[in-house]
């Protein structure tokens, strides 16, 4: 396996923290509010490794920490400890030591992201096609004819009409509006791609068309996913392997169906016994 | 010949930690699989011969014993051991493994199921199509279901979709569990000839028929499980 990310010791605390947060939280505390000075301790200690073309999913009920995770490897949010290395080329590229310049290439060149929200992920102030010439405006692409020509063969690859490119995405559908998330998170090509509980809330067929988009995707060019979903029935579909996050800690790790059909972890075991 | 499978010693229990309550599913199994040969489980319900299958494709966390595999390149590596990137190369190039039941997505085609395997190996899209279309024909799914999904199929169906796909890419150790449990006489015929084929291919096959008649068929060595200690026994051919 060729690795793309290792994230070593990730961990993000809001608040002002103080020394018994990390004791005082977590799944044996069955909390992730430290009692003492009132801060949230989103991640702690949390390690990863993902192989080029892999997808891996994160997986845990709301306030695990899973969507922290995606945000801080995005540049969303500033952790406040670890490290995460992105190798590229036979580069190492150290990321939350990267200038904020750099910082923002990666974002906007190298990673990708889906949002749940697309409120979060795209501009509903311009046309669809205009959210994804913005995102190749910040690459070395400034031809008119060739941006458009991009953003036309991405729509298209996503299963959005060409009719409607001028439109704003405010007038579109769910399903719609998360495929040109996508298709704007595809537009340069990114070797990782991070999705936040991207078919939350969406109809089942719906649903299924874009984790089918999302798994051609991946087929075709071979890009590393971080999957981010309370959903086991996404996690079975899509991931080879599986993080199980509670209270901002990893609490098991292991090959996708091994997690769902032999758990080890008493939490994981309930998870999986309550899915529908 | 060396085996190309040597399970040594292999257990698996559950422990229930809502109940408190550790659950024995198999112990003290020993058996061998070679290239080209056929090694079937044997045992009365609860035995646990699933577990085993599913110990080997690391669907399940072995609890002692070895599960040693030589691969193409002649390294020989313990599977209850191995990392999950390790076991992952393997089920994508080396070990198949077809169970009971069907998992695919939803509305992709049962020629598409049949092919990803293919494709996620990296076989042209057209050319894992058309092999995809000629197992199904070998396996008698008749061509006019297959653009259609096979979540609305009969079980019957189902399962030679099933195999269809589990036999497509034609893995060095192939895992299966009643594969043909809900097929006819004629269909199940058809799926003795392709297990059949693969096996004068050189594919090597650790299986659990649910019919004895099946056992008798494809057979070269049989375990049987249920009892503690070590009972492989020469099938008389």
């Amino acid at each position: 396996m060729k690795k793309i990310l290792e994230v070593t010791g990730l961990s993000k605390i809001y608040g002002n923290g103080c020394p018994l947060c990390i004791e005082a939280t977590g799944p044996e505390r069955d909390t992730n509010l430290c009692p003492h000075c009132g801060s949230v301790v989103a991640a702690h200690d949390v390690d990863l490794e993902l192989g080029e073309g892999e997808i891996l999913g994160i997986m845990g009920e709301s306030g695990s920490g899973k969507s922290t995770l995606v945000k801080l490897l995005y540049f969303d949010e500033t952790p406040t400890g670890g490290r995460a290395v992105f190798f590229e080329d036979g580069q190492e590229h150290d990321l939350f030591a990267l200038n904020a310049a750099r910082q923002r290439r990666m974002r906007n060149q190298r990673f990708g992201m889906v949002y749940q929200n697309p409120h979060l992920g795209l501009n509903f102030n311009i046309s669809a096609g205009g959210n994804i010439a913005e995102r190749l405006l910040m690459t070395d692409m400034d031809h008119y004819g060739d941006i458009r020509g991009r953003a036309r063969e991405l729509l298209a690859r996503t299963e959005v009409m060409l009719e409607r490119m001028d439109e704003s995405p405010r007038k579109f559908s769910g399903g719609m509006q998360q495929r040109v998330q996508i298709a704007k998170a595809l537009a340069t090509h990114p070797p990782l791609l991070f999705l936040d509980e991207v078919t939350t809330g969406l109809d089942l067929s719906v649903q299924a068309c874009i984790l089918d988009l999302i798994l051609e995707i991946q087929q075709e060019l071979r890009t590393a996913m971080i999957v981010v979903t309370h959903d086991l029935g996404v996690i079975r579909l899509l991931a080879g392997r599986t993080i199980v996050m509670k209270y901002g800690r990893i609490i098991e790790t292991g090959l996708t169906d091994q997690i769902l059909e032999d758990p080890q972890h008493a939490y994981t075991q309930r998870l999986v016994a309550s899915s529908l | 010949m060396q085996p190309i499978l040597m399970v040594q010693g292999l257990a698996k229990n559950f422990m229930l930690h809502e109940q408190g309550k550790r659950i024995p599913s198999c112990s003290e199994v020993f058996l061998d699989v070679w290239a080209g040969r056929l090694t079937a489980l044997v045992g009365p319900t609860g035995a646990g011969k699933s577990s085993v299958l599913k110990c080997i494709y690391r669907t399940y966390l072995p609890s002692a014993g070895r599960i040693l595999y030589r691969d193409q390149a002649g390294h020989v590596l313990d599977l209850a051991r191995a990392t999950e990137h390790e076991a992952l190369r393997l089920r994508a190039g080396e070990i198949g493994f077809v169970t009971q039941f069907l998992h695919c997505l939803p509305r992709r085609s049962a020629l598409n199921v049949v092919a990803e395997p293919l494709v996620a190996a990296g076989v042209d899209r057209a050319v894992a199509r058309k092999r995809a279309g000629e197992m199904l024909s070998r396996l008698c799914v008749p061509e006019r279901l297959w653009a259609v999904p096979p979540a609305t199929f009969s079980g019957g169906e189902k399962q030679r979709i099933n195999l269809a796909r589990g036999l497509i890419s034609r893995p060095r150790l192939l895992l299966l569990d009643e594969p043909t449990a809900s097929l006819d006489p004629a269909t199940t015929d058809r799926a003795v000839a392709v297990i059949q084929a693969m096996k004068t291919e050189g594919v090597a096959m650790l299986a659990i028929f649910h019919h004895p008649d099946l056992v008798a068929r494809l057979a070269d060595q049989v375990v049987e499980l249920g009892q503690p200690s070590m009972t492989l026994a020469e099938k008389e051919s």
